[in-house]
């Protein structure tokens, strides 16, 4: 098979590291040959964050470039339009509609585009937007928006459910599992819709 | 048993399975996992040193006493870790000593893109390069095995795609470690010139036979395509991207010891075809080698330039004249710079280093964010240890009217790295410089390692805490003061206090990060709407939780962490 591609985008501090491990192991399950790469470092301390998931028969580069991605997973509204030139012509974008206003906002240099969900549809990606704070939240707690975008992700691949539970039974902590499962849940069930 | 490892995992599994016993590391992306997953194996001692010079000693002195030593570190490290590097290349080993050495190709979080090839070619040490995660378990056994047959030090270059990427890598059991015996031998181990002399005979010697053994290791391989159009010369995360642009349209000459290098096997190779292009990142090394063995028909950085990393999409374009398509939107998408965190105690000390308008000597660590907007409060980032001693020379420079506005901003790691020597320099040449420790009470930037002021050690057990109060006094420096940086008032009158002082003085800005587990945060605070005038006094802090909404202050309930200093700075109590 030919090599896929999925980046996992968001802010520092957002939980991409668990949303990256619950697929790898996934696509490691499924049998292929995976590469999972980020940058750690100053990148994390609420900057933009970038990990780069490719699976297929055999990986090369560990990295993504402009327009190769089959798929862009953003857990931030602004960072899914800072990435739409990697993803391909009518690739498929899952994004959270939250809103974080980086530091240029916050300072008033500049604004904090309108409509992006709107806009990136107008450009010919296919979005699924949800409101993955929320869903987190109904879970039980903000942090797990991350893995309410992996439920939507299990939606709209056709992996076995199951290898996604046993993803999350091997990557998240026992005593947050039920609500991590309830996370993925929800957001499989809101992209259905 | 087949895992999903970063190259840095892989690369502690590759210590323990080689049956390495002693580690002494300090930390710096993108090196530092090797460190932390390697202290996860009981069978190891592992540490982290102050600096990577104490470090790499720590590791020679334990393979000079027989063990298989271990000694982490990213590029700039070694620069610090160079004077030991440049003599143990002489003294070689007894059990054997690997060095890993993570290049920060891009500067994802670095100070400078050096490339560490050329301390393995002036330190006369061989150096190898794995590309991904197996290479690199593979690579740390091999250099044991190459250090303990040719007596040298070994080095394995990292860099941040193959040190931070995950790929499928198999394990194996661990070689039963044996420590070998000591043998005093003053001609092999003491470096005075008479001894050196002899030392320099063999680490020539020891070059040429290193070169013979490039030539045939599998470690340096060539991979034939009958369609090639051309030869690509190649080495670490590089020969990834070649193989993902170009594929069978190319054969491959790739090269896991990056020095020496081979020169037989690169001129059969090149005399194959009518062009060879050279795709390395950083420096022409791999080109200009091929140049001095007389390879005429060679190309690289005419083509690639030296500046951060190569990826497949570069290579496409600049080879086959191919270029991907892709959509974008019309509007300005602000950029997200990292930022100091919410609730972060760099934050109260910067705004009133900001505030009082005073020339910053800035330092390496989460603190060097002070440089960016808002804050804006720094003036100089050299290296590790540099904001000190800079300050006294920026001091005796322009004397007194420097020195009643200038401050040097430096960590606890970072102070105990290389910091002291510099205040020694202040309190030894009388300079009336101020020196102000931000004591985090941890390395942050990093990912939270303990250091000799934290109490802990590596594996987090109880340890020795270094005392920065009396530590400085000894030192020689008489005004030494401790300031809580949530709390903005007192921080400015410190601050003022002892700039006006004539005397040296030492300000500790103290409080945990607030990422550290330990640290309970308070209720997050908010704004009263209706009482918000809009005046914009708590975004001066340039905080990531406070933003503006319809002209009213808005505080994100899910970043705050109740640290209270925009509760301090609103003159109007509208933040509760």
């Amino acid at each position: 098979m030919e090599t896929k591609s999925i980046m996992i985008v968001g802010v520092g501090g957002q939980g991409s590291l668990l949303a990256s491990r619950l697929l790898g192991n996934v696509l490691l399950a499924q049998g292929y040959d995976v590469k999972v790469s980020e940058v750690h470092g100053m990148s994390q301390r609420g900057g933009s964050v970038v990990t780069y998931v490719k699976y297929g028969d055999k990986v090369y580069s560990p990295v993504i470039e402009k327009g190769e991605a089959d798929a862009v997973i953003s857990f931030e509204l602004l960072e899914a339009a800072r990435c739409l030139p990697y993803l391909k012509k009518g690739g498929t974008l899952i994004t959270s509609t939250q809103q974080i206003d980086p530091m240029p906002v916050i300072t008033g240099a500049m604004e904090y585009p309108a409509d992006l969900a709107a806009k990136l549809e107008a450009a010919g990606a296919d979005v699924t937007a949800v409101d993955a704070l929320t869903l987190a939240e109904e879970a039980g707690t903000s942090k797990a928006s991350n893995v309410v975008l992996m439920g939507v992700l299990s939606a709209k691949t056709d992996f076995p459910e199951e290898l996604w539970q046993n993803a999350l039974e091997q990557c998240v902590p026992p005593k947050f599992l039920e609500l991590n499962k309830k996370a993925f849940e929800l957001g499989r069930n809101a992209a259905k819709k | 048993m087949k895992k999903l490892m970063l190259g840095n995992e892989a690369f502690a599994r590759g210590l323990y399975e080689a049956g390495c016993t002693v580690v002494s590391s300090y930390p710096g992306t993108p090196s530092t996992e090797i460190t932390e997953e390697v202290a996860k194996y009981d069978e190891i001692y592992a540490e982290w040193a102050p600096n990577e010079k104490v470090a790499m000693e720590a590791a020679l002195g334990a393979s000079i006493a027989g063990a298989r030593a271990f000694c982490g570190m990213k590029h700039v490290g070694l620069n610090v870790a160079a004077d030991p590097l440049y003599t143990a290349a002489y003294t070689g080993v007894n059990g054997g000593l690997v060095i890993a050495v993570a290049d920060d190709q891009g500067m994802h979080s670095s100070q400078n893109e050096q490339d560490s090839r050329h301390h393995a070619i002036a330190a006369k040490v061989p150096m190898l390069e794995p590309s991904d995660s197996t290479e690199c378990r593979d690579f740390v056994k091999l250099a044991y095995e190459i250090s303990e047959d040719f007596d040298t030090p070994v080095i394995v270059r990292m860099s941040t795609r193959v040190a931070h990427s995950q790929s499928i890598v198999e394990t194996y059991d661990r070689q039963q470690p044996e420590l070998k015996e000591y043998t005093k031998n003053p001609q092999k181990y003491v470096m005075m010139p008479a001894y050196a002399r002899g030392r320099h005979v063999f680490v020539e010697e020891r070059t040429n036979k290193l070169i013979e053994y490039a030539e045939t290791s599998s470690i340096n391989r060539v991979e034939i395509s009958d369609k090639a159009e051309f030869g690509v010369i190649t080495n670490g995360a590089a020969y990834q991207y070649v193989k993902e642009a170009l594929g069978d349209r190319v054969s491959v000459l790739k090269l896991g010891m990056v020095n020496p290098m081979p020169e037989k096997l690169i001129r059969d190779f090149a005399a194959k075809y009518d062009r060879i292009v050279v795709v390395e990142e950083l420096d022409g090394i791999i080109e200009s080698h091929c140049r001095n063995i007389g390879v005429t028909n060679v190309e690289g950085k005419a083509i690639f330039g030296c500046i951060g990393e190569i990826n497949q999409s570069v290579i496409a374009e600049k080879l086959l004249g191919e270029k991907k398509d892709f959509a974008e939107l019309d509007d300005a998408i602000p950029v997200r710079p990292p930022v100091m965190c919410a609730g972060c105690p760099h934050r109260g000390l910067f705004y009133n280093l900001k505030k009082l308008g005073v020339t910053v000597s800035g330092d390496i660590g989460c603190y060097t964010l002070g440089a960016a907007a808002p804050l804006n409060a720094m003036d100089t980032t050299i290296c590790m240890g540099a904001s000190i001693s800079a300050l006294h020379g920026f001091n005796k420079a322009r004397g007194a009217e420097s020195e009643h506005k200038s401050v040097a901003v430096i960590g606890d790691s970072t102070f105990m790295h290389s910091g002291m020597t510099g205040l020694v320099n202040i309190a030894y040449n009388n300079s009336n410089s101020t020196v102000i420790i931000v004591d985090n009470s941890i390395t942050g930037m990093t990912g939270h390692q303990q250091n000799p002021t934290t109490g802990k050690n590596l594996k987090g057990d109880p340890a020795a805490a270094v005392n920065l109060e009396e530590l400085c006094k000894a030192i020689g420096i008489k005004r030494v003061r401790v300031v809580d940086p949530y709390h903005l008032a007192e921080t400015e009158a410190a601050i003022k206090e002892e700039l006006a002082v004539d005397e040296a003085s030492v300000i500790i800005s103290r409080r945990p990060c607030a990422l550290l587990k330990y640290v309970k945060h308070n209720a997050p605070f908010k704004v009263e709407a209706d009482k918000c005038v809009g005046c914009k006094m708590c975004m001066k802090l340039g905080c990531p939780a406070i933003s503006m909404k319809d002209g009213k202050a808005v505080i994100d309930h899910t970043q705050c962490v109740g640290c209270g200093i925009c509760k301090e700075q609103c003159k109007i109590g509208a933040i509760i």
